[in-house]
C-alpha cells in the first residue's frame, strides 16, 4: 500500500511541475528602440513616391509657453501619474519600434486572411469583394502575391512618411517634452532626434490609411491598435499631442499618394475573371498551342488559378518593359522533353523517400494556408535581425521598404513566368507523386518561394552584409524545400532563385542611390 | 466460483487493453491523444502477464470545422490503420501495470497529400484497486489510475489531419467506479489529461493571434467514459459511451487547415466484445466498433478493431480462483 501511495504522490508532483505551459514569444522580448545612429538627416533621403520630402506641408509646432502647450504637457504628466501596469506593458510593446510593430500587425492580418474561399454549391468559387469585406468570402484572400503587394505598399508608404517627418523634425527642431519640463519623465531611452512631428504618429497615420484599402474589414482592430500606440507615446514623455497630431496628419497625407498608385497598379484586374468570363483561359490555350501540357488545378472542384494577371501589376523597382525584356525567365524544359521526364522522376523520388530532416525543411518553409506567407516569413527573418542592429525608426522603414518592394516585384516577375509558361505541377503529370505539403493552386514554373527567397536574401545581404551568407543559405533551403515537398521540379526552384536574385539586385540599385548610405 | 471472481480473473483483463482504438478516433489526426490503456474494472491476477496485438481501422469522410460539419473533396476519406502491441502485468490483483505501443499509418483517399506512417507514443498506466466491497450478488469497486505517454519517434505533429499524433507528453489521472450485480455491470470513469506543450518545425504560427515561437501551448483534456453490459464465463459484451473534451484551444476557421492545439471534442458510442479460451486456454479474442455522434474540430470517425491476446503466468500457469479468493482476504 505504501508503495502505491508513493507512486501516486510522485505522479501528482510530476503533474504539478509539468504544468508551466507559458510560451516564450520572441517578439514580446524585443528591447526598446535605442538607435546607435540617429539618421537625423533622413529628410534628405530619396522618397519613393513623393517628389520631395517637403512636398506635403507641415505647419510649425505650437509655441512653447502658451496655455495650450502647457495643457499638453500637463496631459502627459497626468498619463504618467495614472499609468497602470497595462499602460506600461503597452509602452514596452510599442517601444520596440513603430515600423516593427506595425509590420507584425500586418503579418498577423495576412495569416488571418490567407484562406482560400470555400466553393459554391455549384462547384464554382466565390471571389472576395473589397466592397463587402465582412461577407463570406472575407476580403481579402491574403495569398502570397496579395500579401507581397500589401507589405510593399505599407512599408514604402511608411518610408516616405518618415522621410517627410524627419525633414520637418530637422526644420522645426522641437525638443521632447521630457527635455522641456522637468516634471515629465523619459520613460524610453532618450533620443536627440527632434520630437515634432512624431515619427511614431507618422507611422500609424500612414499605416491606418493604407490598411483601410488592404484590410477593410479590420478597421476597428487597426484603429484600436493606433489608439494604443498613441497612448503609449503620450505616456512615454517623448511626444506631446501636438507632435502626434502633426505626425499622424502627415502620415495620412502621404498615404493618399500610395492609395492612388495602388488603385491604378492593375492589381484589381489580377483575378482574371470578369462578369463570370474566365479571361485566364487564354494562358491555357497558349500553352496548348505551343504543344505543351497545360497546368490544371490540383484541387477539387477545379479552382481557377490564383491571380493569373498579377504578373501585369506595376512593379516598384523597374518598369514593365524591363520585366518582359530583362527579367522574364527562359522557358522551362518542354513537357515533352527528356529533361522534363528526368526532373519529374526526381520529384517522385523525393515524394517516395522523405527523411525527417527534409520534412523539417518542407514544414519550416511551407508558409501555406493560414500563415503570413513566404514574404511574411522573410519580414519576420529581417525583423529579428534588425532588432539586433539598433536602427533608427526611419532606417527600419527604409530597410523594410527595400525588402518588401523586392518581394512584391519578385511576385510580379514570378507570376508573369507562371502564366507565360503555364507549366503543370509534377503530381499532374505523374499521379504517383504525393506531396508533403499543400500544393498551391497555380502553375509550377517558376517557384514562388524560390523567387521570393532569392530576392529577399539578395537585398537583406546588402543591408546586413555580415549575414549575407546565412541569408543565401536560407534562400537555397527555402527553394529546395519545394522540391523536397514534391510540388516543384528542380528547374522551378533553381531558375526561381536566380530570378529572385536579379530582382533583389534592383532593390540594391535603389538602396545605393537613396542617400541613406549603408 | 462466482462470476465476480471469474471476471476478476487475470484472463479476462486482457480485453480491457483495447483502448488504443479510441485513440485512433480521437482527432482529425490519426493518432491523437495517447495510447490509452485500461478504462474498465477488471484486474489481472498476481504475476500474470497478458500480452497481445491489436489491429485498428478508423476512417472519416465528414469532419467538424469548428462546429460546422463538412466534407473535403481534397481529402476524400481519411483513414488510419494501426497495429498495436499491448500488455498488462499483475503485480497483484489490486495493482496492475499496463503498456501500449501503436504503429500507425494514415492515408487520404483523394487529393495530393501523402500519408504518414510510423511508431507513435508509448503509453504506460498504473492501475490500482483500493476498494472492493462484496455483498450477496453485488460487488462495488473503486479504481485509481495514473498514466503517462510520450512519443517514441520524432514524427511530425503539425501535419493534420494526416499526422500520426499530437506529440504532447501526457500525464493522466483517472478515477473509476464499478458496480456489478450477478453478471451485469456498469462502470463509470473520469480522466484528467495533462498535456505538455509541443514544438513544431516553424518559427511562427497563427492561432487566433500570431505567436513568434516554435512552441505550441496544448490545452489539457477531460475524458468521461461510461460502459455497461454483461460479464460471464468466457464472454464480455458491453456498450460504451465516451466523451473527450479539450479544455481550451481554438476552432478551425472557415476552410483553414487543422492545428494541433485546436479545441478537439468528440462524443462516441460503441460496443466492445471479448471471448476467451476459444481454442486454447489463456487465449482470448477481442473486437470493438465505435461511431462518433458529435464533435468539434474532429473527424466523424467510424472505427473498428480486433485483437488477440494470450496470458503468460509467472511462475506457474493459470492460478485461478484459489489465489484470487485468498488474496481477496
Amino acid at each position: 500500500m505504501k508503495k502505491i501511495s508513493i507512486i501516486i504522490s510522485s505522479c501528482m508532483v510530476l503533474l504539478i511541475t509539468a504544468c508551466n505551459k507559458q510560451l516564450e514569444d520572441n517578439s514580446k522580448e524585443f528591447p526598446a528602440l535605442n538607435p546607435a545612429r540617429t539618421d537625423v538627416n533622413a529628410g534628405t533621403w530619396k522618397p519613393i513616391l513623393l517628389n520631395t520630402a517637403n512636398e506635403i506641408a507641415v505647419p510649425a509646432p505650437m509655441a512653447t509657453g502658451t496655455p495650450d502647450f502647457i495643457a499638453q504637457l500637463s496631459e502627459i504628466k497626468s498619463w504618467q501619474k495614472n499609468a497602470t501596469a497595462e499602460d506600461k506593458a503597452s509602452l514596452k510593446y510599442w517601444s520596440a519600434g513603430a515600423v516593427l510593430r506595425w509590420n507584425e500587425i500586418m503579418r498577423e492580418l495576412v495569416a488571418k486572411y490567407n484562406l482560400p474561399p470555400y466553393q459554391n454549391p455549384d462547384g464554382t468559387y466565390p471571389i472576395p469583394s473589397a466592397n463587402n469585406p465582412l461577407a463570406y468570402p472575407l476580403f481579402p484572400f491574403a495569398n502570397p502575391p496579395y500579401a507581397a503587394r500589401a507589405y510593399a505598399y505599407v512599408s514604402a508608404a511608411q518610408y516616405d512618411a518618415l522621410v517627410a517627418a524627419y525633414f520637418y523634425k530637422q526644420q522645426y527642431n522641437r525638443a521632447a517634452p521630457y527635455q522641456l519640463d522637468n516634471g515629465i519623465q523619459a520613460m524610453l531611452p532618450q533620443q536627440t532626434t527632434p520630437a515634432y512631428p512624431s515619427e511614431d504618429a507618422a507611422v500609424y497615420g500612414v499605416t491606418v490609411e493604407m490598411m483601410k484599402l488592404l484590410f477593410p474589414g479590420e478597421q476597428a482592430f487597426i484603429q484600436q491598435k493606433a489608439e494604443e500606440h498613441r497612448r503609449a507615446r503620450l505616456l512615454s514623455g517623448a511626444n506631446t499631442r501636438n507632435d502626434l497630431e502633426a505626425g499622424e496628419a502627415l502620415g495620412k497625407a502621404v498615404a493618399q499618394r500610395f492609395v492612388a498608385r495602388a488603385r491604378t497598379d492593375r492589381a484589381g484586374a489580377a483575378v482574371g475573371i470578369v462578369n463570370g468570363v474566365e479571361l485566364w483561359r487564354e494562358f491555357e490555350t497558349a500553352a496548348i498551342n505551343q504543344g505543351e501540357t497545360p497546368w490544371i488545378s490540383r484541387e477539387l472542384p477545379l479552382r481557377p488559378p490564383m491571380l493569373p494577371y498579377f504578373g501585369r501589376v506595376r512593379p516598384f523597382l523597374f518598369d514593365s518593359l524591363t520585366l518582359v525584356t530583362k527579367l522574364r525567365p527562359v522557358p522551362p524544359p518542354s513537357t515533352k522533353s527528356e529533361q522534363f521526364r528526368k526532373e519529374t522522376e526526381e520529384v517522385l523520388f523525393y515524394s517516395q523517400n522523405p527523411t525527417r530532416e527534409r520534412m523539417r525543411i518542407v514544414h519550416f518553409w511551407a508558409d501555406g494556408v493560414g500563415t503570413y506567407t513566404p514574404p511574411g516569413h522573410w519580414n519576420a527573418i529581417a525583423a529579428e535581425e534588425m532588432v539586433k542592429l539598433n536602427l533608427s525608426e526611419v532606417r527600419w522603414a527604409r530597410n523594410m521598404a527595400l525588402l518588401n518592394m523586392a518581394l512584391m516585384d519578385a511576385a510580379i516577375v514570378c507570376w508573369d513566368a507562371k502564366y507565360t509558361y503555364y507549366n503543370p505541377r509534377p503530381s499532374q503529370v505523374n499521379t504517383n507523386i504525393k506531396t508533403l505539403t499543400g500544393i498551391p493552386n497555380f502553375p509550377a514554373y517558376t517557384s514562388g518561394h524560390s523567387t521570393f527567397s532569392g530576392a529577399a536574401a539578395t537585398i537583406l545581404g546588402y543591408l546586413i552584409p555580415t549575414k549575407a551568407n546565412q541569408f543565401n543559405e536560407m534562400a537555397k533551403e527555402a527553394s529546395l524545400s519545394r522540391l523536397y515537398g514534391s510540388i516543384h521540379y528542380r528547374s522551378d526552384c533553381e531558375v526561381g532563385l536566380t530570378s529572385g536574385n536579379q530582382v533583389g539586385s534592383y532593390a540594391i540599385l535603389r538602396a545605393q542611390a537613396d542617400g541613406a548610405g549603408n | 466460483m462466482n462470476h465476480q471472481s471469474l471476471c476478476k480473473d487475470g484472463r479476462v483483463s486482457c480485453v480491457s487493453i483495447r483502448r488504443i482504438v479510441l485513440v485512433l478516433m480521437v482527432c482529425l489526426s490519426a493518432g491523437a491523444i495517447q495510447a490509452q490503456t485500461d478504462i474498465d474494472a477488471i484486474m489481472m491476477s498476481k504475476r500474470n502477464f497478458c500480452t497481445g496485438i491489436m489491429y485498428g481501422n478508423s476512417s472519416w469522410t465528414n469532419y467538424w470545422e469548428g462546429t460546422l460539419k463538412r466534407n473535403n473533396e481534397n481529402l476524400g476519406s481519411v483513414s488510419t490503420q494501426s497495429v498495436s502491441i499491448m500488455g498488462n502485468y499483475g503485480v497483484n490483483r489490486r495493482l496492475n501495470l499496463l503498456f501500449g505501443i501503436p504503429y500507425i499509418q494514415t492515408k487520404a483517399s483523394a487529393g495530393q497529400l501523402k500519408g504518414h506512417n510510423g511508431i507513435q507514443d508509448l503509453s504506460l498506466w498504473v492501475k490500482w484497486m483500493p476498494i472492493e466491497k462484496e455483498w450477496g450478488k453485488h460487488i462495488f469497486s473503486v479504481y485509481v489510475l495514473g498514466g503517462a505517454s510520450a512519443p517514441l519517434t520524432n514524427y511530425v505533429a503539425d501535419y493534420l489531419p494526416l499526422s500520426l499524433g499530437l506529440r504532447s507528453k501526457t500525464l493522466s489521472l483517472r478515477g473509476m467506479v464499478d458496480y456489478q450485480y450477478g453478471s451485469w455491470f456498469t462502470t463509470f470513469s473520469g480522466t484528467y489529461i495533462h498535456r505538455s506543450n509541443i514544438t513544431i518545425d516553424r518559427m511562427a504560427y497563427y492561432t487566433t493571434e500570431m505567436h513568434y515561437t516554435n512552441e505550441v501551448y496544448m490545452p489539457d483534456a477531460l475524458q468521461v467514459n461510461w460502459r455497461g453490459g454483461f460479464r460471464d464465463k468466457g464472454w464480455i459484451v458491453e456498450a460504451v459511451a465516451d466523451q473527450w473534451t479539450t479544455l481550451g484551444g481554438f476552432d478551425i476557421t472557415r476552410n483553414n487547415m487543422p492545428f494541433p492545439s485546436n479545441r478537439m471534442n468528440a462524443t462516441r458510442l460503441g460496443i466492445n466484445l471479448k471471448y476467451e479460451d476459444v481454442f486454447l486456454d489463456g487465449l482470448s479474442l477481442t473486437g470493438n466498433a465505435f461511431t462518433t455522434v458529435a464533435g468539434r474540430n474532429m473527424g466523424q470517425a467510424n472505427a473498428f478493431a480486433a485483437g488477440v491476446f494470450y496470458i503468460i503466468d509467472f511462475p506457474a500457469k493459470k492460478k485461478k480462483t484459489k489465489e484470487v479468493s485468498t488474496e481477496k482476504q
